[in-house]
C-alpha cells in the first residue's frame, strides 16, 4: 500500500514522465514550449521545402519543373504554412518557455488547456496537408483565400482547409487566453505591469489581438463553408452577397495578424540589444505605450490591403493616412533600439547579430511598407512582387531573425548547452546574405512590372529572378545548418554557466536558474529585490 | 478564483468577436446602401426628371448570366445602347425554360462601375419578383429605367448585369411554410 503511494508521490515531483507519454500528456510549460519550437521548425522545412519549388520554377522563364496548377498549391501552402505553422507557433513556443520564467511563476495558468492547444495543432496541419493527396489537389486560391476563388471556384478539399483553419484559431485563442490569464494573475509579488519584461509586455497585447481578431476570421471561413454547402450568398455577387465583403472581414482579421507575428519579434529584439550593449533598454515605458499603439492602430488600417478595390477617395485618404500614422510607434522602437546600443559596451554574438540585422532589415521592409500605404502609388505596386518583397523584409529577416535570435539567445538556458559560436556566425552571415539577395531584387522585378502569384514571367525579369532563386536555395540550405547547429547543442554542447551571457546580469528572472533550467522553476516566487541586490 | 474570472471574461471576448465577425454583413450592407458602393441597386425610386435639365449621352452594356446549375436561357434583346440622362428607356429580356419541368427563377441585380449603381434608376423591373415558367416556356419582359443626370462626368458608361437564380425549393419551402 505505501510502495503505490510513493510510486504515485515520485511521478508527481520528480521531473517528467519517461517515453511518449511525457509529451502527449505533459502539463509543464517548458515540455510544451519545446514542442511548439519544434513543430515549428518542422513546418519551417515542409514551408520551405514548397519555397524552393517556387524559385525552381521560377529560376528560369517559361514552364519549367511544375503544372500552373501545382504552382498555386505551392504558392497558397507556403503562405499558410509559414504563418500559421512556422511564425506563431514559434513565438507560441518563445511565450510557453519564457513567460512563466519571467515573471517568476512556476508554469502558466492553465496547464491542461496549453496541453490541449498544442496537441490540435499537429492535427490542423495534418489535416491542410493530407488535402495534398486527394482528388482535386490542395487548396490553391493564395493564402489569403479570397473568395469567390475560395468558395465557387475552389477545389473540394476547401471544406479542410476550412476546419484545418477552425482548429488553428481555436489553438491560438486558447493560447492567449492562457498568455492573458499566467501574466494578470502569476506575477512575482512587486513586479507591476509597467516592470514586466517588454518580451512578456509584448504577448500580453499579442494575446490580445489574437483574441480580437481569430475569431473573425473563424467568422469568415465558416460564412464559407455555409457559402458552399449551405446555399447562402455571403460572398456571391449573384445572390445579393459581395465578395469585396470578404476582403473586408478577411484584412479585419488579416492586418492585426502581421502585427501578432511581428510584436513579439519587438520583445525579444529588445532582450537581445540591452543584454550586448550592457545597458538598460533605452526608453522602456515609450517601447511600452508603441507597442499598444501599434496594436490599435492595427485595427482601423486594413483596407490599405485593398486600395483598388473601387473605394471612395475618403477611404482611400482615410486608411493611407492611418497606415502612415504607424510609422511613428515604429520609429520610436527603432530610434529606442538604436539609443540603447549608442555607447554600450557593445559584443556581437550570434543573438546580437541577428538582432541588429532584424532592426535593419525590418525598417527597410517597414520603409517599403509607407511606399505601399500610399494610395495613388499603390495602384502600381498592387499585386506585384514589390509586395512580397515587402513583406518578406518584415516576415523573414524580421520575426524569423528575431526567432532565431531568441533561439540563440535562450537556448543555452533551456539544454544547458552553449551552441558553436563559429558556427552560428556562418549561419548568420549565410542567412543575412542570402535573405538580401533573395528579396532584395524582388524590389526592383516588382517596380518593374512583374506580377505575383503567376508561374511565368517576361523575359526582362529573367536575370533578377534567377539571383532571387540563387539566393533562396542559399537561404534554405543556411537553415539546415541552423538545424545541426541546434543538434550539436544539444548533444555535443559545452556547459554553459547559469549566467550564461556576461551582459544578462540582473536582467532577468530567467538567468538567477541553473542552466539547463530545472524541470520545475520558481514554486515559490522570487522577489525584485533579489534581482537588484545581486548586482 | 482570479483566474477564472479572466479565463471567463476572455472566453465571452472571443465569443464577443465571433458574433462582430458577422454583424460585419449587415454593417456593410448598410454602409454599402448609404453610400451607393459596390453596383447595390434598390428598388424602384425617382420616376420622372425635370426636362430643363442638361442631358448627356451614356453608354448602357446589358450583362446576363446563369447562376451554376441554372439551365435556363436569359438574353437582352440588344447587348448595348446609348441613352441619354433623364429621360425613359425599354430593354426587352427573355426567359425560356429549357427544362423539362416547371421552375421559377429570380434575376439579382448589379451595376458597375460600383459607384454609379445610385444614379442607375429602374422604374419597372422583373428583377423585383420570382418569375414562374412552365416546362418549355419562354418570356420576354422590359425593363424600365432612367439614368439620372446627377451621373459623375467622369462616368460615360454603366453596366447592368443580373444573375439568374434557380429559386423553386426556396419558393416552394416559402409556401409550405405559410
Amino acid at each position: 500500500m505505501s510502495a503505490v503511494i510513493d510510486s504515485h508521490h515520485d511521478d508527481h515531483h520528480h521531473g517528467p514522465a519517461k517515453g511518449i507519454s511525457r509529451w502527449l500528456y505533459t502539463t509543464n510549460h517548458k515540455d510544451i514550449g519545446s514542442m511548439y519550437l519544434w513543430f515549428s521548425l518542422i513546418m519551417l522545412f515542409i514551408g520551405g521545402a514548397m519555397a524552393m519549388v517556387i524559385r525552381a520554377e521560377l529560376f528560369e522563364p517559361g514552364s519549367q519543373i511544375v503544372s500552373p496548377e501545382f504552382y498555386n498549391q505551392m504558392v497558397t501552402n507556403h503562405g499558410l504554412i509559414m504563418v500559421f505553422g512556422v511564425i506563431m507557433p514559434a513565438f507560441v513556443g518563445f511565450a510557453n518557455w519564457m513567460i512563466p520564467m519571467q515573471i517568476g511563476a512556476p508554469d502558466m495558468a492553465l496547464p491542461r488547456l496549453n496541453n490541449l492547444s498544442f496537441w490540435i495543432l499537429p492535427v490542423a496541419f495534418g489535416i491542410l496537408l493530407s488535402t495534398f493527396f486527394m482528388e482535386g489537389g490542395a487548396p490553391n486560391f493564395g493564402w489569403t483565400f479570397y473568395a469567390p476563388l475560395s468558395t465557387e471556384y475552389a477545389p473540394p478539399t476547401v471544406t479542410f482547409f476550412i476546419f484545418s483553419v477552425h482548429i488553428m484559431g481555436a489553438s491560438s485563442i486558447m493560447g492567449s487566453i492562457n498568455v492573458i490569464t499566467t501574466i494578470l494573475n502569476m506575477r512575482a509579488p512587486g513586479m507591476t505591469l509597467m516592470k514586466m519584461p517588454l518580451f512578456v509586455w509584448s504577448w500580453f497585447i499579442t494575446a490580445y489581438l489574437l483574441i480580437a481578431v481569430m475569431p473573425v476570421l473563424a467568422g469568415a471561413v465558416t460564412m464559407m463553408l455555409m457559402d458552399i454547402h449551405a446555399g447562402t450568398s455571403f460572398f456571391k455577387a449573384g445572390g445579393g452577397g459581395d465578395p469585396v465583403l470578404f476582403q473586408h472581414i478577411f484584412w479585419f482579421f488579416g492586418h492585426p495578424e502581421v502585427y501578432i507575428m511581428i510584436l513579439p519579434a519587438f520583445g525579444i529584439v529588445s532582450h537581445i540589444i540591452e543584454t550586448f550593449s550592457r545597458k538598460p533598454i533605452f526608453g522602456y515605458s515609450s517601447m511600452v505605450y508603441a507597442i499598444a499603439s501599434i496594436a490599435l492602430l492595427s485595427f482601423v488600417v486594413w483596407a490599405h490591403h485593398m486600395f483598388t478595390v473601387g473605394m471612395p477617395i475618403a477611404g482611400e485618404l482615410f486608411f493611407m493616412y492611418s497606415t502612415m500614422l504607424i510609422a511613428i510607434p515604429t520609429g520610436v522602437k527603432v530610434f529606442n533600439w538604436l539609443s540603447t546600443m549608442f555607447k554600450g559596451s557593445l559584443t556581437f554574438e550570434t543573438p546580437m547579430l541577428f538582432a541588429i540585422a532584424f532592426v535593419a532589415l525590418f525598417t527597410i521592409g517597414g520603409l517599403s511598407g509607407i511606399m505601399l500605404a500610399i494610395a495613388p502609388a499603390d495602384f502600381q505596386y498592387h499585386d506585384t512582387y514589390f509586395v512580397v518583397a515587402h513583406f518578406h523584409y518584415v516576415l523573414v529577416p524580421g520575426a524569423l531573425f528575431s526567432l532565431l535570435a531568441g533561439a540563440y539567445y535562450w537556448i543555452p538556458k533551456w539544454t544547458g548547452k552553449m551552441y558553436d559560436e563559429t558556427l552560428g556566425k556562418v549561419h548568420f552571415w549565410m542567412s543575412f546574405l542570402s535573405v538580401n539577395l533573395t528579396f532584395f531584387p524582388m524590389h526592383f522585378v516588382g517596380l518593374a512590372g512583374m506580377p505575383r502569384r503567376i508561374p511565368d514571367y517576361a523575359m526582362q525579369f529573367a536575370d533578377w529572378n534567377m539571383m532571387v532563386s540563387v539566393g533562396a536555395f542559399l537561404f534554405g540550405i543556411s537553415q539546415l545548418l541552423f538545424l545541426f547547429i541546434v543538434l550539436k547543442c544539444i548533444y555535443n554542447g559545452k556547459e554553459a554557466t547559469n549566467e550564461v551571457w556576461e551582459g544578462a546580469k540582473n536582467k532577468g528572472f530567467e538567468w538567477t536558474v541553473d542552466s539547463p533550467a530545472p524541470y520545475h522553476t520558481f514554486s515559490s516566487p522570487p522577489s525584485l529585490e533579489s534581482l537588484k541586490t545581486s548586482s | 478564483m482570479e483566474a477564472r474570472k479572466s479565463v471567463l471574461k476572455l472566453t465571452l471576448i472571443t465569443f464577443g468577436m465571433f458574433g462582430f465577425g458577422f454583424t460585419l454583413v449587415p454593417i456593410y450592407d448598410i454602409f454599402c446602401d448609404i453610400t451607393g458602393l459596390n453596383g447595390k441597386v434598390t428598388g424602384p425610386t425617382i420616376t420622372s426628371y425635370d426636362e430643363e435639365l442638361l442631358t448627356r449621352e451614356v453608354k448602357i452594356t446589358f450583362v446576363t448570366s446563369n447562376n451554376k446549375r441554372m439551365p435556363w436561357s436569359f438574353k437582352s434583346s440588344s447587348p448595348q445602347m446609348r441613352v441619354e440622362t433623364g429621360q425613359d428607356y425599354l430593354m426587352d429580356f427573355t426567359f425560356t425554360n429549357t427544362t423539362d419541368k416547371p421552375m421559377i427563377a429570380q434575376a439579382v441585380p448589379s451595376v458597375s462601375p460600383g459607384r454609379g449603381a445610385k444614379y442607375f434608376h429602374k422604374t419597372e423591373c422583373f428583377c423585383f419578383e420570382q418569375q414562374f415558367l412552365e416546362a418549355g416556356e419562354s418570356i420576354t419582359i422590359p425593363v424600365k429605367f432612367i439614368i439620372d443626370p446627377e451621373l459623375p462626368n467622369d462616368i460615360s458608361s454603366l453596366a447592368l448585369g443580373y444573375t439568374l437564380f434557380d429559386v423553386t425549393e426556396e419558393f416552394a419551402n416559402l409556401q409550405a411554410n405559410k
